[in-house]
């Protein structure tokens, strides 16, 4: 199926869930609202004309000076019909997503990795934990305020004072 | 089990709960070379995050380049001459026999067939001289650049190939000789670590290890990228899904990369091999000397990279893993402002508790290195 179908078939199903269309470089973004969500996402893959099979990637991304500051694109794949969707969700910051990863199992380690990363948290995950930082890690990385060399990184470092052994 | 067992390809450690010897419950714990790529490149241009990408899938780098450079393309809206995509698709393809190779040398290594890792290292040894031929770098070439290719290939790099191609069929043959039929492999094998299509679908297994499971997604077919379309070759699926049937594909697959670097090396076409728009390629070096211009547009192009126009866009290329997709937010400047890398074998790593429940001990060394997972993308 083309962009225009695939649109018309979820604006068929949810004429006031899509806030925001885009088509940019061939790919289809659209951006949706908080209310339909989750059964948004359970109608792309379930729907037997659209059957996103695949859950690729889920992406985060941290607007700093926008409100709502964060965005979640899902990037949705099909199959068996060969078309690709983005389906973007605006978070506040402190909002609570419903997870997804009843719907795909892929979504599970995706939601962990934004939850350690960017710090949005999803309600009904099964196991939501950080992943690739250590348990006991403040803070978010990918979120903009986080300063690039870490927050314990020592500045004031003076390389005079290491002591060596004068051979 | 893990970090530093030597079955687990890198960092991987894999808590496991046990009865008797019998897996009820698997907690794979990440991490451990996690350098943070994706905030290192939201720091510098785009040219300087293409060898960041080189350190993603270090067993495959010339593919991690083209992915990167590829949806900067894409979202630049530059088109590539089509001498570049040919040699870019020799590249990727080599590359991906290269991950194979690290692949078929290790899996079999773990299951306790000791001769195949030497026949495999010794024809990816050949491999490395063809990468260090074209690019100067054995193992990171970081040869793809945004707009086209580092610099034109040599009659040396054709020589190399053409040899490559003549020789590697008999290697192949003798990879099947050694493990195919041989009565150990087998039943190490087949009926481990069976998984469903759709189950893998779910789970997000692409590549070679969903084909395994019959399922023919193979992003170079279902969207063709960088001239794929040219070329004739065949996606191998298996069957059943289990540990023998993701050999048998990763081996076909052997066959017909090398059949498409068959096809571009003897379809070489002349012309160009960098994009034709002076604020992404770099100028020849022959007319920076006489051109003060060009010198300028080089040293520009160097120190600050392209400016690339805001907008949001993902592109996904066949890895040799599987679906490597990279999601990159463009603010209008020369530097990223959100570069998201979707690695297959993170997913893959997730699969895994899934993969090993009601397996022996002995049968997680079969099942890590049948899905084929490099630590370097997982943690990036």
């Amino acid at each position: 199926m083309d962009n225009a179908h695939i649109l018309s078939r979820i604006k068929t199903r949810f004429p006031a869930a899509v806030l925001e269309e885009k088509e940019s470089c061939g790919d289809l973004h659209i951006t949706v609202e908080k209310e339909s969500f989750p059964d948004l996402m359970r109608f792309l893959r379930d729907d037997d004309q659209l059957s996103f099979t695949l859950l690729s990637d889920i992406a985060g991304v941290d607007y700093n000076s926008r409100t709502p500051r964060f965005a979640l694109v899902y990037i949705l794949f099909s199959c068996n019909e060969n078309h690709r969707l983005q389906v973007i969700r605006n978070v506040e910051d402190g909002e609570e997503i419903p997870s997804v990863s009843a719907i795909w199992k892929s979504a599970d380690w995706a939601e962990r990795e934004i939850f350690d990363l960017l710090g949005i948290v999803f309600s009904d995950h099964p196991d939501l934990r950080r992943i690739l930082t250590w348990d006991n890690f403040e803070g978010h990385p990918l979120r903009k305020d986080y300063p690039l060399l870490g927050k314990d990184f020592d500045t004031t470092f003076d390389p005079d004072t290491i002591i060596v052994d004068k051979v | 089990m893990g970090p530093h067992h030597p079955a687990t390809h890198g960092v991987l450690r894999l808590v496991l709960e046990l009865d008797g010897e019998t897996i009820i419950n698997v907690t794979p714990h990440i991490g451990q070379l996690h350098r943070g790529i994706e905030k290192i490149a939201e720091s510098m241009n785009y040219q300087k995050v293409i060898p960041l990408t080189d350190r993603l899938d270090y067993t495959a780098a010339s593919l991690n380049n083209l992915g990167y450079c590829m949806t900067v393309e894409k979202l630049l809206g530059i088109d590539v001459p089509k001498r570049a995509q040919y040699i870019r698709v020799i590249m990727s393809e080599l590359a991906r026999i290269m991950g194979h190779h690290l692949w078929l040398g290790s899996h079999a290594l773990d299951i306790g067939a000791m001769t195949v890792v030497f026949y495999a290292f010794r024809d990816r040894e050949m491999i490395m001289n063809i990468n260090e031929e074209a690019s100067g770098y054995r193992l990171t070439p970081s040869y793809v650049r945004i707009g086209g290719i580092a610099r034109d290939i040599t009659p040396d790099f054709i020589t190399l190939v053409r040899d490559f191609v003549k020789w590697f069929p008999k290697a192949v043959e003798g990879y099947h000789t050694l493990l195919t039929n041989n009565i150990i492999w087998r039943k190490r094998t087949m009926s481990i670590g069976v998984i469903s299509g759709d189950e893998a679908l779910d789970l997000g297994i692409t590549g070679p290890s969903l084909r395994g499971s019959g399922i023919a997604y193979d992003v170079r077919k279902t969207s063709p990228y960088c001239s794929y379309d040219d070329f004739d070759f065949k996606v191998p699926v298996g069957k059943t899904g289990d540990v023998y049937d993701r050999y048998l594909v990763r081996m076909e697959e052997f066959r017909q990369s090398l059949n498409i670097i068959d096809q571009a090396i003897e379809n070489l076409p002349e012309g160009p091999v960098k994009a034709d728009n002076p604020w992404v390629s770099n100028p020849d070096i022959d007319d920076v000397l006489d051109d003060i211009g060009a010198l300028i547009r080089r040293f520009k192009i160097q120190c600050e990279g392209p400016r690339v126009p805001a907008g949001e866009v993902y592109h996904a290329i066949e890895g040799s893993k599987g679906e490597l997709g990279f999601y990159l937010v463009g603010d209008g400047s020369n530097i990223p402002y959100r570069l998201k890398i979707r690695s297959p074998c993170y997913y893959l790593t997730g699969a895994l508790p899934r993969l090993l429940k009601g397996h022996m001990i002995a049968d997680v060394i079969a099942i890590i290195g049948s899905i084929d997972i490099v630590l370097g993308e997982i943690d990036r």
